[in-house]
């Protein structure tokens, strides 16, 4: 499936991959994936386990860089620049498209600490517009009101909901483009799930967002496109309504009905 | 299609396939023991068809918390999502296909003592048999979940809606040449009207078959003809 088939021509593309392959050592994780990510709408990757869906989550900021054996191939374009080139600034890259893993990963320091670090990194700041930042890093999250009074705080003597939360105010406090979620719902309570649902929608009005879930019903509540992988391969890449009501591959419909195996 | 990984799944959409086939069984019979009735003036035949209705209204109930609850249990997605909405849409048609069958026994009670000429009833008689024969149809298709016969049902029932027109004629003629013809007249109109509302259940259960199949919408005008004494508009 190539790109041009299935991006949307009247919706702008934050990120484009293409032609991308993706190799752990010799075994051949993603095989020839093309998608569009489209500005400021959620897309969703599903899929079985193993089928490459965080693999592919990861290449889109090169967290495999950090890994000696794991190399891609082809293009991935954010705003029309290859992230792939080795000339890339990796960091000034992670800035700009942040990710929330499965499992909350706060730092060992302060709430107020946790937020100011990541944006000192890449500007500095008055104290009073620090303030300001994190304030705003922690209202994107819709976490301020629990934590206004607590900044001084460790980050982990938090819920994990709030925790996930701290996370995601952490990657806005940098001002990205794209933030990427691998399951950030997964270790949770049906209550903070739903209050991290009810943020993505809001964070979508800012951000691009591409979550990986295995949570079907999740995939059809939060996302606008969705991408359903298997084996390495793009199998079905289209409007969610569209995928989870009327598929076009049986491969689709086995997995979101239950058939599969 | 291959099974649900739990099969507790399959056996909630089953139980809903076979209620809907047996609705339809008690559906079609209504509709033959109703002009059957009708025809021969049979008032115990016409009485078993009124307390028939019950079990469909029974049925209907049944299958729609079946998919209801299935809804809720299984978070369907795809074809069984749209299954389970299909069985609540035929199971509401073939409800009230049940009724107009249930509507034309009554008439025969009242129709009794008005017993008139059987040449009005001829008409009729050729309505529910292209009626009959579309609800047949569209309950195999269902069965099936076979599109072509589904749309060949929905393409039929202009059929139906001609017949009604030639037998309003028919009846407006009898009445003309009789005024004793009125009141045996009027009921068989109705009974016709009856007639043609059953096929336009038919034509409904057609639309969620295609729709249950394909998630596509079927078109949506159907091909009309009717005249009613003015010239003929396609509606």
């Amino acid at each position: 499936m190539n790109v041009a088939s299935i991006v949307n021509a009247e919706l702008p593309v934050k990120l484009s991959v293409r032609d991308l392959d993706f190799f752990y050592g010799v075994h051949h994780a993603l095989k020839n994936v093309s998608l569009p990510l489209h500005t400021n709408k959620v897309t969703a990757f599903i899929g079985p386990s193993g089928c490459g869906k965080s693999t592919l989550l990861r290449v889109l900021n090169r967290m495999y860089d950090l890994y000696p054996r794991q190399r891609a191939e082809g293009e991935v374009l954010l705003d029309g620049e290859n992230i792939l080139d080795p000339r890339v600034d990796v960091n000034l890259l992670r800035s700009r498209v942040g990710m929330v893993f499965q499992k909350p990963t706060p730092f060992p320091m302060t709430i107020y600490e946790n937020i100011a670090f990541g944006i000192r990194l890449y500007e500095r700041l008055s104290k009073a517009d620090l303030d300001v930042r994190v304030e705003q890093a922690l209202r994107g999250a819709a976490l301020w009101n629990e934590v206004k009074d607590k900044l001084q705080s460790s980050g982990l003597g938090l819920s994990g909901g709030q925790q996930q939360r701290l996370c995601i105010a952490r990657s806005v406090a940098v001002q990205p483009d794209v933030i990427l979620f691998d399951e950030p719902c997964s270790a949770l309570d049906p209550i903070s799930t739903a209050k991290i649902e009810e943020l993505m929608d809001e964070l979508a009005t800012q951000y691009t967002i591409a979550i990986v879930t295995h949570n079907m019903q999740q995939a059809v509540r939060v996302s606008d496109f969705t991408a359903f992988m298997y084996l390495g391969e793009l199998v079905e890449f289209a409007e969610t309504d569209a995928v989870f009501t009327t598929p076009k591959q049986k491969k689709t419909q086995d997995y979101i009905t239950g058939r599969f195996g | 299609m291959s099974e649900h990984i739990v099969t507790a799944y399959d056996r909630d959409l089953e139980a809903l396939d076979r209620k809907i086939s047996e609705m339809g069984g008690i559906a079609e019979k209504m509709l033959s023991d109703a002009m059957d009735a009708l025809s021969t003036f049979d008032l115990a035949l016409a009485q078993q068809v009124v307390s028939t209705d019950h079990r469909l209204d029974v049925l209907q109930r049944e299958i729609e918390e079946g998919a209801i609850l299935t809804i809720a249990r299984r978070q369907p997605l795809a074809v069984d999502l749209r299954e389970c909405i299909g069985a609540i849409r035929i199971s509401g048609d073939l409800e009230r296909v049940g009724d107009l069958a249930k509507n034309i026994a009554r008439r025969t009670t009242k129709l009794v003592d008005e017993a008139r000429t059987l040449r009005a009833i001829i008409g009729l008689k050729s309505m529910h048999d292209l009626a009959a024969l579309q609800l047949k149809e569209v309950l195999d298709a269902y069965a099936q979940r076979d599109v072509e016969r589904a749309r060949a049902v929905w393409q039929n029932d202009a059929d139906l809606d001609s017949l009604e027109d030639s037998v309003f004629r028919d009846l407006l003629t009898f009445m003309m040449e009789d005024p004793r013809n009125i009141s045996f007249c009027t009921h068989l109109l109705f009974c016709s009207k009856n007639l043609e509302r059953i096929g336009d259940h038919t034509t409904n259960i057609a639309e969620t078959i295609v729709y249950l199949v394909t998630g596509e919408p079927m078109p949506t005008e159907r091909p009309k003809t009717r005249t009613f004494g003015q010239p003929s508009e396609k509606s």
